[in-house]
């Protein structure tokens, strides 16, 4: 192979080149462009599904049911200015902006598996801020025993709202307060050293990686601590199914999909399925915060 | 007019059906080869071979309504289009146990008694089964009357795909219920009242073969 001029550019050109093709991207796309995060002892060391993967395989159903619609149609979604109210049992009850809830200095890079409850997993690295020092500003009071999580109502930037299909928009999701406090629990803005993609919740979802991906609510408008069980959508919608719960768990079976394996996706026409895990593989942190319960009946 | 395509459909070598029931197939392959499938392939490829199966059943379904509304024939072709839609059958069921389940026997065998749309798929799949092995001139001579009861079969097996479809997705979907609505309206047309009413004075009286005699079915052929 015959080498050109050009290929023979010094080691300290191309490298200041390439600070400075970086610097130039970074003024273009705003300073929000670029994330980084801490990294995270509860990462794991599994590959993660690519960006390109990611970003396009979503349930979000305020775009559509399809895999490819929250891709295709999220740019109504506005994630900016976006402010999030945390009201409720809280002794500092108020309207927040997501700079503040999860400023860029406080993100942690969280690698998480993800597993749907249609029994396909995927890999992501999410960057965010445990739910936990969110909830602690705020400050719950004592008789606070539940967190209510809401997503935007707005037809006009979530065009699929416009059409009920038995949902009762908008999306609410709850978790127990010892499950949102558990250090797993996040507040994600970014993945991939990015803003999160509004097909991925932006500007701010929650991630908990234990539970079935719709108990992980996108584009949270409001936070409130309550002490009554909060309604969550998939339960209104079929309780039989989806319980307030929604742990991973392989021994409990979805009526449709069985939950003993699971699909990763991405992994080709012949990946095969591989076994899924009690807690998606986060039994050690989360089993203690269910120890005496019948997870068939709590499911 | 009609009798002009009536004369077409006619000269239409029924290989000619085949070609056109492969072009699906063709551009599934062709789609997999360049990648154009999507984050998720395995799921595509399934669900496409499982979509085509169903829309030749639709197909298959609509040669008699077809005749008795329009007077056109094709029933020459519907041997083609029933096998066309088995062996998409057979490949969505394959993609499912190659690719989706990766030969997991015991999960697969737990699914299907256990879940309503793969119990569903699957007696609809014995049903087109049947069909299919039957489908040939030796069969229609062995079996005659009981041939025709047989190959009615395809009726609840169409209702059955139908809610196999319905049945695995999470909420009310808008093309498969459309599908589902076409598929009733198709067997609505064969209820005796309304075929009686739509086949109007030109058609002969029925006679005593039976309630599709003059009609095509043809068992002889």
């Amino acid at each position: 192979m015959k080498l050109k001029w050009s290929d023979i550019t010094p080691e300290a050109t191309y490298l200041s080149r390439r600070v400075f093709i970086a610097a130039g991207a970074a003024s273009i796309a705003g300073p929000a462009l670029g994330l980084t995060g801490k990294s995270s002892a509860f990462s794991t060391d599994e590959k993660p599904n690519s960006f390109d993967e990611i970003t396009n395989y979503n349930n979000f159903y305020e775009f559509g049911t399809g895999k490819t619609d929250p891709a295709t149609y999220s740019g109504s979604l506005k994630p900016s200015p976006w402010s999030v109210k945390i009201d409720g049992m809280v002794e500092r009850p108020g309207t927040y902006a997501v700079e503040d809830i999860a400023p860029d200095s406080a993100l942690e890079e969280r690698i998480y598996r993800l597993r749907c409850v249609e029994a396909w997993s995927m890999i992501i690295p999410w960057l965010g801020v445990p739910l936990s020092s969110v909830l602690k500003k705020a400050g719950p009071t004592s008789g606070a025993k539940y967190v209510a999580f809401q997503t935007l109502l707005d037809p006009d930037q979530m065009p699929a709202q416009r059409s009920s299909r038995g949902i009762d928009w908008p999306y609410r999701e709850g978790l127990r307060l010892d499950e949102a406090m558990n250090p797993l629990t996040i507040l994600a803005t970014g993945l991939y050293g990015r803003v999160l993609p509004n097909q991925n919740g932006a500007p701010i979802r929650l991630v908990v990686p234990w539970k079935y991906g719709f108990k992980s609510i996108k584009s949270i408008v409001a936070i409130t601590l309550t002490d009554k069980q909060p309604k969550t959508t998939w339960q209104m919608l079929q309780p039989r199914e989806y319980g307030f719960y929604a742990n991973v768990n392989p021994q409990v079976d979805h009526p449709r999909w069985s939950q003993a394996t699971e699909r990763r996706v991405g992994a080709g026409l012949l990946g095969g399925r591989q076994e899924t895990l009690m807690f998606n593989g986060y039994a050690d942190q989360v089993a203690g915060l269910y120890s005496g319960m019948d997870l068939a009946k709590f499911y | 007019m009609i009798q002009r395509l009536n004369r077409w459909s006619r000269q239409l070598p029924v290989w000619a059906v085949w070609l056109v029931g492969a072009v699906p197939l063709g551009l599934l392959i062709w789609d997999t080869l360049q990648g154009n499938l999507g984050v998720d392939p395995v799921r595509d490829i399934e669900h496409r071979l499982g979509r085509t199966a169903l829309y030749f059943l639709i197909a298959t379904l609509a040669v008699t309504p077809l005749l008795r509304l329009t007077r056109i024939n094709l029933v020459r072709l519907r041997q083609a289009l029933g096998l066309i839609c088995f062996s998409y059958a057979v490949l969505h069921l394959s993609s499912w146990i190659v690719f989706d389940m990766a030969f997991l026997w015991a999960q697969m065998l737990k699914d299907v008694v256990k879940r309503p749309y793969l119990i569903f798929g699957m007696i609809a799949f014995a049903m087109l089964l049947l069909l299919a092995v039957t489908s040939n001139r030796f069969s229609m001579r062995r079996m005659r009357q009981t041939w025709k009861t047989l190959h009615r079969l395809i009726y609840p097996a169409a209702i059955l795909v139908a809610l196999h479809w319905l049945w695995a997705l999470k909420l009310w979907e808008t093309k498969p219920l459309a599908i589902f609505a076409s598929i009733l309206l198709l067997l609505a047309l064969r209820l005796p009242f309304l075929a009686r009413r739509r086949r109007g004075p030109v058609t002969s009286p029925r006679g005593p073969g039976g309630r599709n005699a003059g009609l095509g079915r043809n068992p002889g052929r």
